[in-house]
């Protein structure tokens, strides 16, 4: 199948149509954007029409979350942005969400319904995991049977949501070995780039973050480094760049991974 | 005689309590400073987190040898207070060991000398504990010991506890061993054995009876008084917190880490911008209490945050997790926790000096807590994930934050381009909206 083949309906399609998606797929401003988040972004959609999941995404209705001026302390902004948002998926009466940017699902999941905004959201790894208990997908065989694979947690997925076992349960299907960093799920290091991080240059200290927890991922001698959050991808590839690592490590997320594997 | 040691005892007693009282009144008035938070309700799960995190030190224990050697002092501490409850009581009625006096010969006997055994089997635990805690600060020197932060008063506070804590272990020996000693001459009541002072007794063999009773006495005194001296000192002290480590996990923030408050003040704000009746040159409402936003001072702080100050007691795993400083930032979460407690304690001072209307030129942001600190922050959550007593210092980190952007306009230059982005683009880099679906169609 070559890219050109997906289908990503819009909400304003889908409501012309007089027909209901049963999710709204939450892109993120990276995911629409950032060239490898955008990867992910096309993964994911290959998955979801793989299984026939009916989804729809808001295209261009669909603004930033809020979450990096939240966090760099620009509530004014968080909050405009929240509310515009609010009001697209509220007149489209939306109830459930698939994102797959840890920011955004925290930032819809635990700050909207106190602003109005009241969806049950979940992350991309979940859903999938979901689809392939559910059989809609399946993986042949092992794209990357063999291969030495270290899980990078993010930390808005992870700590900020408890989130650790679905996106480990679908590398767990890929037939490779799993190897964990020393600091991992509750004990996860930052990628370095949350708090709005990724958008300043990193106040003066030693080293960077991202090099740091690259050190720590490269150190298990991995073959792919997963990820699950575009920002973590960013710097991480940047951080396996650092110690010229990019021609045997990847970095990927773990939906293109399942992409892969599962040959779409 | 008599007369003389209860009144010594009571002296010392009473006023160690009354100087404790005091002192814990302006603590929980400096805490009162903060702005109201509901952390009302969910009581079971309060409870429960309370005996979990708490009582039951589940997150101390992730790092395990610092975990077990704290267990063993947190419970030689629990349970010594049934040894003081004793020395209490003996201390006003000028007796010797009343306790075992009303048990002696019913069934109960047995459990007095098993308690006083458990008492010093931890005891002895502790004491190995305090001092290898010792040759971790001072000769090993773990590195999250010698932060900046730790220079000058803070490591001496951490040995004056600890050299307090062999004192206290010491004179429970030197009491018991005299008092077992003096057992074995029939001068004090048999309470059956105790096995690890009875040890020690046995080296007293052919000491005198005068000199005995004066080594059971010096461990009686010096046990009290070391109790005593803790409590008037605890205040003071980082070591506050095993009064305050119950409370501060009991009202631990219950939802997930990630989501962090919403302003209310700010809501008001964008509601009325959003709607298109709204009146924009609307005057406020004639008693409206002016808003800022954020956290510039304490006061802004809410009473939870302040109660988190209070409860630090600067073990400084939640630095030692941080990215920040694990990078070489100036950032250091445990240091926000010290700075905070140091503000709040400058303007409790202030407020007793000066009355409680009175305000100082300083603020916590700036005079303790720079930019440079709050900026280096990636939100991670791990220190709030390290803290063993459910301390938040990242809430903290984002309110100056929040002060810093809203009040002073002073985000740094990249994070205001960000700002313009979202605004005008819907996202945070340059790019249109109206090609957000565009990698729907692109090769």
């Amino acid at each position: 199948m070559s890219d050109n083949l997906i289908k990503v309906p819009t909400m304003a399609e889908m409501m012309a149509a007089g027909e209901t998606p049963d999710i709204l797929f939450w892109v993120g401003c990276a995911g629409s954007f950032d060239d490898k988040a955008k990867r992910v972004t096309k993964a994911f959609v290959k998955i979801l029409n793989k299984a026939g999941v009916k989804f729809a995404v808001l295209g261009t209705e669909e603004g930033c979350t809020g979450d990096p001026a939240k966090r760099a302390g620009n509530e004014f902004l968080f909050q405009m942005q929240a509310m515009q948002n609010i009001q697209v998926m509220n007149a489209y009466d939306v109830k459930k969400i698939v994102a797959s940017c840890p920011h955004c699902l925290n930032t819809l999941k635990n700050e909207y319904p106190e602003l109005g905004g009241h969806y049950e959201v979940l992350h991309h790894t979940e859903l999938i995991q979901s689809l392939l208990n559910e059989g809609k997908i399946t993986i042949p065989n092992g794209t990357f049977q063999g291969k030495r694979i270290t899980y990078h947690d993010p930390c808005y997925l992870g700590r900020a949501n408890g989130i650790y076992e679905a996106p480990r349960e679908l590398l767990a299907k890929l037939d490779a070995a799993l190897a964990e960093m020393p600091r991992n799920k509750e004990r996860g290091f930052c990628c370095g780039a949350g708090g709005a991080q990724m958008f300043k240059e990193a106040e003066p200290g030693e080293r960077e973050v991202n090099v740091a927890r690259s050190e720590e991922a490269l150190g298990v001698n991995p073959d792919v480094i997963a990820v699950g959050c575009p920002f973590c991808k960013t710097m991480m590839a940047d951080g396996v760049k650092h110690f010229e690592k990019e021609e045997t490590v990847t970095v990927m997320d773990v939906a293109e991974m399942i992409a892969n594997a599962a040959d779409l | 005689m008599h007369i003389v040691s209860i009144a010594a005892f009571s002296l010392i007693f009473l006023g160690g309590i009354g100087f404790f009282g005091f002192k814990v009144s302006k603590i929980a008035r400096n805490i009162k400073l903060g702005r109201p938070e509901d952390r009302s309700g969910n009581f079971a799960e309060r409870f429960k987190i309370m005996m979990l995190v708490a009582f039951g030190q589940s997150k101390m224990v992730v790092r395990p040898v610092a975990g077990i050697l704290h267990l063993f002092i947190y419970l030689a501490f629990l349970l010594t207070q049934i040894e003081l409850l004793e020395i209490i009581i003996d201390g006003f009625t000028g007796n010797h060991r009343l306790v075992w006096g009303a048990l002696e010969g019913t069934a109960l006997a047995g459990l007095y000398t098993f308690t006083i055994n458990a008492i010093e089997f931890l005891s002895l635990l502790a004491l190995i504990a305090t001092v290898v805690f010792l040759f971790r600060r001072n000769i090993v020197r773990i590195a999250r010991f010698q932060k900046p932060e730790m220079k000058g008063w803070p490591s001496k506070d951490a040995n004056i506890i600890l050299f307090g804590e062999i004192f206290l272990v010491t004179n429970i020996f030197l009491m018991n061993s005299g008092d077992q000693a003096l057992q074995a001459l029939g001068v004090y009541h048999q309470t059956g054995e105790f096995v690890l002072s009875g040890i020690l007794a046995s080296k007293l063999s052919g000491v005198s009876q005068e000199t005995l009773i004066i080594i059971e006495r010096i461990g009686w005194w010096g046990h009290l008084i070391g109790i005593v001296g803790f409590m008037v000192y605890l205040p003071f002290s980082k070591h506050f917190h095993i009064f305050l480590a119950f409370p501060n996990v009991f009202f631990s923030k219950l939802e997930p880490k990630g989501r962090f408050t919403n302003l209310e003040s700010v809501t008001k704000e964008v509601k009325l911008m959003m709607d298109p009746s709204a009146d924009p040159y609307a005057a406020p409402a004639e008693d409206a209490a002016p808003v800022s936003f954020g956290a510039k001072d304490v006061f802004d702080l809410s009473w939870k945050q302040l109660m988190d100050a209070y409860s630090c007691t600067e073990c400084g795993r939640c630095t030692s997790e941080c990215p920040a400083n694990n990078t070489g930032k100036l950032l250091s979460p445990r240091a926000i926790m010290m700075k905070t407690r140091d503000r709040i304690e400058e303007v409790g001072a202030g407020i007793d000096k000066n009355g409680k209307d009175y305000r100082d030129e300083k603020t916590l942001l700036h005079n303790y807590i720079s930019p440079e600190e709050l900026w280096a922050c990636t939100t991670c959550n791990a220190c709030v994930q390290a803290c063993p007593v459910n301390i938040d210092p990242l809430s903290i980190i984002i309110d100056l934050r929040r002060s810093l952007v809203m009040e002073e306009s002073a985000a740094p230059g990249s994070l205001n381009t960000m700002f313009t982005n979202v605004e005008n683009n819907s996202a945070p880099w340059q790019f249109s909206p109206a090609d957000r679906l565009n990698w729907a169609t692109e090769e």
